[in-house]
C-alpha cells in the first residue's frame, strides 16, 4: 500500500475513536456475563426465617438447624458451661465482643437473649467450616486450659462455649450470633430480630 | 519477511498440501530438525509425559462427561452410577481422577528439573512464566474437578477455598456470593465450577501449552549442562554439534519413559486407585452435607505445601496472602537467579545447599498441609514456610556471591 496521500491525523483521530466506541461496547457488553454470576432472584428468595422448637433439647445439648443453608446450632448450656465462660476470657482475642458479630441484645458475656440457650451461626469465621462441639474437659489435644467449647478441624480456630474467638488461631472473629427471637418459652424464630412482628 | 508457501519443495499431493499449508515446514520444524541437546537425562521424561496425562485428562473427561450430572442433587449419584452401572465407568473415572495426582507429580517433577539446571534463565523466562500459569490453571482445574462428584470433601473444599477471597478487605464478603452465586455453596457453585473444569480452563490450558513448546522450540531446549548447545554449530549444516533431531532420537527415547510410566500409571488405577487415601480422600466417599464438617478436612495432596503455608499464619488476611504469594514467588524465579551459570552442576555450595533445603521444607509442607493442626505441625509449617520463602526471597543475594565453577564449553556425557 502506498503511504503517499494519507492523512496521517485523520487515520490516529479514526483509530482512537474506534478504539474508545469499542472499548466502550466491550465494558457494555461485559455487563451481562459478570451480572450474570450473582445470586439468582430464587437464591435471593430462599432466605426467610425458621421456627424451631426447643423443647426436646437438654442441658449440655446441641441442636443443629439449617437456616439460609448454614448451620445454626442451639445449645442449651448448663450452669457448668456459663461459669466456664469468664475463666477464658485472658484468652480470647475480643472476650466483650466489641466486633459486631452479634445483635445488640446479644452483646453480653454470654452473647445470648437468654444464657441458658446459645443461638450461633455454626460456620468457622476463617473460611467457613463447621466447627466441631468439643465440651469435654480438660482436652489437652486442644488446648491446655480447655474449658470446653468449639474446635474447628480445618485450620485449628478455637471458639469458647459462647463461640468467642481465642488468641492465636487464624479465625480473626466471634461466631456470628443471628438475628433470632423468642416465639414463647420452647419456641424460637432464626433470622427475625427480637422485637420485630 | 514475507512467508515463502513450501519452503522445503515437496512434490505430489504432500506438496499439493505444503502450497496450502506448512504441513511438511511444522513437521521440520518442531521434529525431525528440532535439534534438542544429546545429553537429556531422566529428568527430562516429565514434559512429554506432562503431555500425555493431558491427553488421558481430556479423553477420559469428555467420556465422564457424558454420564456426569452438573446438579447439587445429581451429581452424588451420577458419579456413583458412572462407578458401578456405566460399563467400564469405574476404570474411566479412576484413570481421570489418579490421571490428576499423576498430572502434578509430573508437573512438579517438570518444574524441579527447570530449578535445578536453569532453565528459566535468559533466552527462557518466556517458557518459565508460560509454564507457571499452565501450574495455576492447572491448580484451578483440579480444584473445580475435586469439588464435582459432590462428596464432603468436594463441599468443604469449595468452602474452604472460595472463602479465600472473602479475606480481601471490603469487598471479600460480596465477592464470595458473587463466585458462589449463592450464599454458601451450592447448586448455583457447582454448575459454574462445571462449567469452568470442562469448558473454559481446558481451552485456557491447552492454548497456554501451545504457547510454551512455541517458546520452547524458538530458543531451543536447556539440558543438565545449562550450556547454549547453538554456541558450536556445523559450519556447513548449520546444525548445532551437541543437538540431535527430536524426531527420532527423543520421541523413542520419551516412549520408553511412557512405556515405564503406564505400568506404575495403571498399576495405581487397577489396583489402588484411591491412592492410599491421598488421591482420593476417604470423606469424598460420603454426599456433601452442609452441616457438618468431616472431622479431618484437608486438601488433595498436590495442594498440601499451599495449604501448610496458609495454615501456617495465625491471621486471616495474612494467611491467604502468603499463600498466594508462595505461588506468585515462582514466577520471578527467572529474575531472582543472578548466577553466572544456569545448572546445578555448577552452582557453588551456598546454591546447593539453598536447592536442598527447599526440597526438604517443600515435601515437609507437603506432608503437613496434610495432617491434622497440632501446636508441633504448627511450628514445623512455620519453619518451612520461612525456608520456603527464604530460599526464593535471598537467591539474588546467594546466587550472586556463590562460588561457581567453570561451565564445560560443551555439554557433557
Amino acid at each position: 500500500m502506498s503511504k503517499v496521500g494519507v492523512d496521517a491525523g485523520r487515520r490516529r483521530f479514526l483509530t482512537l475513536t474506534t478504539v474508545a466506541v469499542g472499548g466502550a461496547g466491550v465494558v457494555g457488553a461485559a455487563i451481562p456475563f459478570l451480572a450474570s454470576l450473582s445470586p439468582s432472584e430464587r437464591a435471593k428468595a430462599l432466605g426467610a426465617p425458621i421456627t424451631v422448637d426447643i423443647s426436646k433439647v437438654e442441658p449440655g445439648q446441641r441442636l443443629v438447624v439449617a437456616w439460609r443453608g448454614k448451620p445454626v446450632w442451639i445449645i442449651r448450656r448448663t450452669p457448668d458451661m456459663l461459669a466456664s465462660l469468664p475463666k477464658v476470657d485472658a484468652a480470647l482475642r475480643d472476650p466483650n465482643s466489641d466486633e459486631a458479630q452479634q445483635p445488640a441484645y446479644a452483646k453480653n458475656e454470654a452473647r445470648a437473649i437468654k444464657p441458658e440457650w446459645s443461638v450461633m451461626v455454626g460456620s468457622c469465621t476463617h473460611l467457613g467450616c463447621s466447627p466441631t462441639f468439643r465440651p469435654d474437659h480438660p482436652a489437652p489435644d486442644v488446648d491446655a486450659n480447655w474449658q470446653g467449647g468449639f474446635y474447628c478441624p480445618c485450620h485449628g480456630s478455637k471458639f469458647d462455649l459462647a463461640g468467642r474467638v481465642y488468641q492465636g488461631v487464624p479465625a480473626p472473629l466471634n461466631l456470628v450470633v443471628p438475628p433470632y427471637r423468642f416465639v414463647n418459652d420452647t419456641t424460637i424464630t432464626i433470622g427475625e430480630d427480637q422485637g420485630a412482628a | 519477511m514475507a512467508i515463502v508457501p513450501n519452503p522445503h519443495k515437496t512434490t505430489g499431493l504432500l506438496g499439493w498440501i505444503d502450497d496450502r499449508f506448512p504441513l511438511t515446514k511444522l513437521w521440520k520444524d518442531h521434529l525431525t530438525e528440532y535439534y534438542a541437546p544429546k545429553n537429556f537425562n531422566f529428568w527430562y521424561y516429565f514434559g512429554s509425559l506432562a503431555l500425555l496425562v493431558l491427553v488421558n485428562q481430556l479423553l477420559t473427561g469428555i467420556f465422564l462427561t457424558m454420564h456426569y450430572k452438573p446438579d447439587a442433587a445429581q451429581a452424588w449419584d451420577s458419579v456413583e452410577y458412572i462407578m458401578r452401572d456405566v460399563p467400564w465407568g469405574n476404570i474411566i473415572r479412576y484413570l481421570h481422577s489418579t490421571g490428576a495426582s499423576a498430572f502434578f507429580i509430573v508437573v512438579y517433577l517438570h518444574m524441579y528439573r527447570g530449578l535445578m539446571y536453569g532453565s528459566y534463565r535468559k533466552p527462557r523466562e518466556l517458557i518459565w512464566l508460560f509454564g507457571m500459569l499452565i501450574f495455576f490453571v492447572l491448580m484451578a482445574e483440579a480444584f473445580c474437578g475435586y469439588v464435582l462428584p459432590w462428596g464432603q470433601m468436594s463441599y468443604w473444599g469449595a468452602q474452604v477455598i472460595i472463602s479465600l477471597f472473602g479475606a480481601i478487605p471490603k469487598v471479600g464478603p460480596d465477592l464470595v456470593v458473587w463466585i458462589q452465586g449463592d450464599y454458601i455453596p451450592s447448586d448455583a457453585t457447582l454448575n459454574r465450577l462445571f462449567s469452568f473444569h470442562v469448558i473454559m480452563l481446558p481451552f485456557v490450558l491447552v492454548g497456554l501449552v501451545v504457547a510454551h513448546l512455541i517458546a520452547l522450540h524458538e530458543v531451543g531446549s536447556n539440558n543438565p549442562d545449562g550450556v547454549e548447545i547453538k554456541k558450536h554449530k556445523d559450519p556447513v549444516t548449520h546444525i548445532p554439534l551437541d543437538g540431535i533431531g527430536f524426531h527420532p532420537y527423543y520421541t523413542v527415547k520419551d516412549l520408553v519413559g511412557v512405556g515405564v510410566f503406564l505400568i506404575i500409571f495403571l498399576g495405581i488405577v487397577f489396583f489402588a486407585p484411591d491412592g492410599g487415601g491421598y488421591f482420593l480422600e476417604k470423606p469424598n466417599f460420603q454426599p456433601a452435607n452442609p452441616l457438618v464438617t468431616p472431622p479431618h478436612i484437608t486438601p488433595a495432596w498436590y495442594f498440601g505445601t499451599f495449604y501448610a503455608i496458609l495454615r501456617a499464619i495465625p491471621n486471616k488476611l495474612l494467611g491467604v496472602i502468603a499463600m498466594f504469594s508462595s505461588v506468585i514467588v515462582l514466577f520471578l524465579v527467572p529474575w531472582l537467579d543472578r548466577s553466572k551459570v544456569r545448572s546445578i552442576r555448577y552452582k557453588g555450595p551456598i546454591s546447593k545447599i539453598a536447592l536442598a533445603l527447599f526440597t526438604v521444607a517443600f515435601a515437609m509442607l507437603c506432608y503437613l498441609g496434610m495432617q491434622p493442626p497440632s501446636p508441633l505441625y504448627t511450628l514445623l509449617s512455620r519453619i518451612g514456610t520461612f525456608i520456603y520463602f527464604a530460599f526464593f526471597l535471598l537467591m539474588p543475594f546467594y546466587s550472586a556471591i556463590d562460588k561457581t565453577k567453570p561451565e564445560p564449553e560443551r555439554v557433557t556425557g
